[in-house]
Formats: C-alpha cells, sequence, structure tokens
C-alpha cells in the first residue's frame, strides 16, 4: 500500500473519532508547543537582550572602567564582594591619565550616577537618574536632543549649573511647558535646563526616560559622586578591535598607575555590553538545557498515550483487520497502515503543537514587552518529534495487529 | 473442463493442550472451473475447517492443496495473502464491510492489497458493482444500505479481483428468504457468467442452488452428488 494511501486513510480514521484523536494526541500536542513557546521566547528575549538591553545600558563598542563590576551574573560570594569594595574608587587622576595615554582613537566621558527628587515650582519628579558627566556622554550614548542644545566642554570647565532633561522628565515635571530655559531645583540647587533628550522608550516595560544629564563638575556634584571620585570612566570607540586594543591599553595603563606588581590583580574592572549579558547567557544556557528534558518527558507521555489509544483501536478493529487479511492484506501492510496511522495522529499533534506554541509566543510578545522571535529549526524539530513519537508508538500495536490470525480476527465481534 | 482445486487427502489437525483434534481427516476433492459447488454438513462436521482452507486462510497439517495449478498448501503468510488476493473473493455471512467506508471504497479493497492504480481501481470497482446492480449506490456508505444491497457489495468485494473462485460461507445466513433469493439470483448469474462458486451453507434450500453438493460428516465426505437442478 502506498503512502499516500496509507495517511488518507489515517486522516479518515482520525476524522471518524475527533475527540477521542485529540485527547490522545494532547501528550505531544503539550510537548511541541512548549518547545516551539519556549524557542521562540527564549531567542526573542536573546535577541532582544543582545540589542537593547546590553547596547541600551552600556552601548555598543563602549567600555566602563569601574571600582568593581557594576552588572553582575550569578552568585557573588561576600568575600569577593568586601574585596570588591576595599578597592580604590576610579579617582579623577585615573581617569586623566587613561584619557591622556590610550592611543587607540576614542571618546571618553567621566560618569557619576544617582538616582534623586528633582523638583519645578511645587511639582516633584521623584526617583531620576542623574548622570553627571561631560559634553561627550551625549555622543557615547547616541542621545539627540530634541529641544534646546547639549551642555558644552567650556560648561562642564565652568562648572555651570545646567541640566539636559530627559523625555519623560520634562513632560512630567513640565507638563505644556517648553521646559528650556526653566529652572528646577536639585538638591535645593537651581538647574537651568538648556535641552531635552529624544524619547527613548522602555526597557522590560522601565522607562529609560526619566534621568537628567550635567556636568560632573557642576555644583551639585556632592549629591551623587564625592568630589575627586567617578563612578566610571566611559570609553567609546570605533569598532570591537578597538575597543578591545582601547580595554588592553586601559588595563596596562591603571596597572602601572596604581603601581600594581605584576603577581597583584587587578584592583578594577570593566564593564562590557558583553559582560552585561552575561547572566542572561546563563539563564538562556540553563533554559536550553532543561527544554529538551522537559519536552522529552512529554513527549513520552504523549507516545505511551499513542500506544494504549492504537492498542484500543487494533483491539476494536480486529475484524476489520481479519477482512482486510482476507482480501489479501499482507502483514507489512497491517504493520503500515497502523504505523501510518499513529504518526499521522502524532503529527497531528505536533502540527498542533507548532501552532499553539507560535500563538502562545505571540501572545506572550503582545501582552509583555518581550519580543518573540520563531526559531525555523524549532518547527522543523517539532514535526519531525511529531512524526517521529507516532512512529515509535505505533510499532508496538500495529505488529500485533499485523500477527493477527486472520481467522480468529475474522471471528471477533 | 480443467480443475481450478485439486485436494488430495487433505487434514487439519488442532491442539487443544494435550488432546488432538481431527477437524478434516483425509479429504480427496477436485473441483473444475465453472462448477457451482455447495459444501454442506452439521455444526462440528468440518466445513468451517474446510472454508478456511480452501480460502487460505489457514494452511492443512497433511495433505495437497493445489489452487488453479499452485500447490497453496505450504506457502507463508504473505505468499498466502497473495493468493487470497489473487485467486479467492470472499462472501461472509456477516458481509464485513467496513463501516466507515463507502461502497466504492470497500469494494477497491482488494485492488488496494494488489497495487493497482487510483483510476484502474475505481473503474473495476465501478464495474463490479454495476455487474451486482448497485450502480447508482457507489457512494453510500454500508448503514445507508439494505442487507441485500450490503452483501451485493461484498459480493462486488469478491469479483473485483477476477478471482478463481468465488467462495461463500452461509451468504444467506442473515437476509429474509426473500433477499437470499435475489442473492442467490447473483451467484447463479456469475455462475452463468463463467464464475466457479463454492458456497458454505447449512441450508438445504440454498445449497440447492448449486449444482454439486458435498456434505461433510466428522471431517470427511459424506456424499458428493449432483443436484437435480444441475441434471435437469
Amino acid at each position: 500500500m502506498r503512502l499516500l494511501e496509507a495517511v488518507r486513510l489515517a486522516l479518515r480514521t482520525i476524522r471518524a473519532q475527533k475527540l477521542k484523536s485529540f485527547f490522545s494526541l494532547i501528550g505531544v500536542l503539550i510537548g511541541v508547543t512548549f518547545l516551539i513557546a519556549v524557542v521562540s521566547i527564549v531567542q526573542g528575549m536573546n535577541r532582544y537582550m543582545v540589542d537593547r538591553f546590553a547596547n541600551t545600558l552600556v552601548g555598543a563598542n563602549t567600555f566602563e572602567l569601574r571600582q568593581r563590576p557594576g552588572i553582575t551574573s550569578g552568585n557573588v560570594s561576600e568575600e569577593t564582594w568586601l574585596a570588591w569594595r576595599r578597592r580604590p574608587r576610579i579617582s579623577y587622576a585615573d581617569a586623566d591619565e587613561v584619557r591622556g595615554r590610550v592611543r587607540t582613537p576614542a571618546s571618553f566621558a567621566k560618569f557619576c550616577e544617582d538616582r534623586v527628587a528633582v523638583h519645578y515650582e511645587g511639582r516633584t519628579a521623584k526617583d531620576i537618574h542623574l548622570v553627571g558627566t561631560e559634553a561627550s556622554y551625549f555622543d557615547i550614548r547616541n542621545y539627540r536632543i530634541t529641544a534646546g542644545r547639549a551642555f558644552t566642554p567650556a560648561e562642564v570647565a565652568t562648572t555651570a549649573p545646567v541640566l539636559v532633561a530627559g523625555y519623560e522628565l520634562a513632560q512630567r515635571l513640565l507638563p505644556n511647558l517648553d521646559p528650556v530655559g526653566k529652572t528646577v531645583r536639585i538638591g535645593g540647587l537651581p538647574y537651568r535646563i538648556i535641552g531635552v533628550v529624544e524619547k527613548q522608550g522602555a526597557l522590560f516595560g522601565l522607562s529609560l526616560d526619566k534621568f537628567a544629564v550635567m556636568p560632573f563638575s557642576a555644583p551639585g556634584r556632592r549629591l551623587i559622586c564625592p568630589i575627586n571620585i567617578l563612578d566610571a570612566l566611559i570609553v567609546k570607540t570605533a569598532d570591537p578591535t578597538s575597543m578591545q586594543q582601547a580595554m588592553a591599553e586601559t588595563e596596562a595603563i591603571m596597572r602601572s598607575h596604581r603601581g600594581l606588581k605584576p603577581w597583584q590583580g587587578n584592583n578594577f574592572d570593566f564593564q562590557t555590553a558583553e559582560g552585561a549579558l552575561g547572566m542572561w547567557r546563563k539563564i538562556s544556557a540553563i533554559l536550553f538545557v532543561a527544554l529538551p528534558g522537559l519536552v522529552a518527558i512529554s513527549l513520552v507521555v504523549g507516545g505511551i498515550v499513542i500506544m494504549n489509544i492504537m492498542l484500543m483501536a487494533v483491539s476494536e478493529r480486529t475484524r476489520e483487520i481479519g477482512v482486510r487479511k482476507a482480501l489479501g492484506a499482507r502483514r507489512r501492510d497491517i504493520l503500515a497502515q497502523f504505523v501510518v496511522e499513529s504518526a499521522t495522529l502524532s503529527a497531528a499533534g505536533g502540527l498542533l503543537g507548532i501552532g499553539l506554541g507560535l500563538a502562545l509566543a505571540f501572545v506572550v510578545k503582545a501582552a509583555t514587552p518581550l519580543p518573540a522571535a520563531v526559531a525555523p529549526w524549532s518547527v522543523v524539530v517539532g514535526l519531525v518529534l511529531g512524526v517521529g513519537v507516532g512512529v515509535v508508538a505505533g510499532v508496538y500495536p500495529a505488529s500485533r495487529a499485523a500477527r493477527l490470525d486472520p481467522i480468529v480476527a475474522l471471528r471477533a465481534e | 473442463m480443467s480443475e481450478v482445486i485439486r485436494i488430495r487427502e487433505l487434514s487439519r489437525e488442532y491442539r487443544m493442550g494435550e488432546e488432538r483434534i481431527l477437524a478434516l481427516r483425509t479429504v480427496t476433492l477436485d473441483v473444475r472451473r465453472n462448477e457451482y459447488v455447495a459444501i454442506m454438513g452439521p455444526s462440528g462436521s468440518g466445513k468451517s475447517t474446510m472454508m478456511n482452507l480452501l480460502g487460505c486462510l489457514d494452511t492443512p497439517t497433511g495433505g495437497e492443496y493445489w489452487l488453479n495449478g499452485q500447490e497453496v498448501s505450504r506457502l507463508t503468510d504473505d505468499e498466502l495473502a497473495r493468493v487470497r488476493n489473487r485467486e479467492i473473493g470472499f462472501v461472509f455471512q456477516t458481509f464485513n464491510l467496513l463501516p466507515r467506508a463507502t461502497a466504492l471504497h470497500n469494494v477497491e479493497l482488494p485492488l488496494v492489497y494488489a497495487g493497482a492504480r487510483v483510476r484502474e481501481r475505481r473503474e473495476r470497482a465501478v464495474a463490479a458493482l454495476e455487474r451486482v446492480g448497485l450502480a447508482n449506490r457507489l457512494e453510500h456508505r454500508p448503514n445507508a444500505l439494505s442487507g441485500g444491497q450490503r452483501q451485493r457489495v461484498a459480493i462486488a468485494r469478491a469479483l473485483v479481483n477476477d478471482p478463481s473462485i468465488l467462495l461463500a460461507d452461509e451468504p444467506t445466513g442473515n437476509l429474509d428468504s426473500a433477499t437470499s433469493e435475489e442473492i442467490m439470483r447473483v451467484f447463479g448469474d456469475l455462475h452463468a457468467g463463467g464464475q466457479t462458486v463454492i458456497m458454505v451453507t447449512h441450508e438445504p434450500d440454498i445449497a440447492a442452488h448449486a449444482e454439486r453438493v458435498v456434505v461433510l460428516r466428522d471431517g470427511r465426505v459424506e456424499s458428493d452428488q449432483l443436484t437435480r437442478g444441475a441434471a435437469a
């Protein structure tokens, strides 16, 4: 019997018993759904983390020289943590030494940050990310100014009390007003808003527009960093190669500047986009390790269910098998019929699972800020697994059917 | 006329634990082409065993069975399946149609196992259904057909591969007498058209339609006579 014939026969049988067929393929359905949904979501997350998260937090081709890692992956022991805290902070002198000696073309920005409240005529915007930095910061972050202007190196040098506001800060604090030229107060000190940064959007549902940028030297710096202390020196280069080069140079410069002996470890750290991804990479690795196990369990359960359903089908249709044998079906014809039926049933489960998995991924995409990227390989794997489970689960019932004695089978009720 | 069936000292023994039951003992029988034979006998006479052996559903424990010039008593399962497919057309008491398949599909079934192409299958199945007068019931399922119509579908299915013998097991056992007559007329027509027919029955009225009656008793041929109909 040709395969197509067998598949058509199988589909007819499945159609005739829709509900029973549905329940029998539910295990495969769940397994494949899970596979597709998790892979899609993880892949989407992956893309999101690489494109948005890491590059937003740190920036492409950019590294930060810090006292200790800003974003850590995994558990850090208390000892390590204390050791990190005992390291010297990054000083102005450190930053200037690096800036003066790195040969790779790069832009540099001293950087301090904290969360503060900003006031304007009785209104308050809380939890604003206040950054103290240099004029180069706007280029490094790719901030486009939509109103007014950024501050200048001259304003940094003269410690001018000026402020460039993030989009949401301007909207919240100064609704329906032109923010440029308004004076707001931070920690009791007046700052003049000179510009507004283009809307940045959100990350994991958190706004990226609740910030303000001022010269690191501005009067309010004590709010975010003590004098002569920086949170980081940000270094941006043109491409990944020159970033590695600049990082190596910086490491050497810092070691010599701080007089570290060859056997001593670095008492500073670098933060890169890649580093920020470390945690995520660990999580996704765990998911990808756990996924096959979970999928395998549901497929095994699904296979057992299908096998039982097929055994039932064989005993229910004993007479049919007898008739077919009387009419000239060979063992292999009966075997093929039931294996194909089982595989078709299971493949239907796989197809439904693919559909449901995709739907689930898109629901997650629509309902949360997480994107979903469908991996074509997962669809192929889903389908292959669907058919494979059916074939494996179908062989035993089918071989029982094929071995039936036609005389006995014809006598069955 | 040549012999389509040549049986020599055929026997069939069953073992039930320690006990041996000889269901058929050294039966010798020839059936010529285009004969119409009824096999009769009380229950336990070996009728069913004979039927199963003739239909190549079972193999004998002794003796020879030549069907259409081929010795079939020592064939493997798959070879027997092929013989059933090509040489034998079964008609059962309970029709044994596939309930979810249409009349046409039921009749096509032997051709599926013969490996015929879809178009040829359809053409031959339609022709077979026309022969039994069901050209207008191709797409009906068995439960939409009367008992007589179902049995005629089964006959069409038995005929579709041009078998050497049409083997009917109590073909009217589930039918009322009017319908039985109708089915017997179909058998008569097929016989008149050259078909070899072997029918197992315990009803003398039905056996009377045949031209030869073989009576079995205790696994042996008790009598083998031409009927009055055949003599006339």
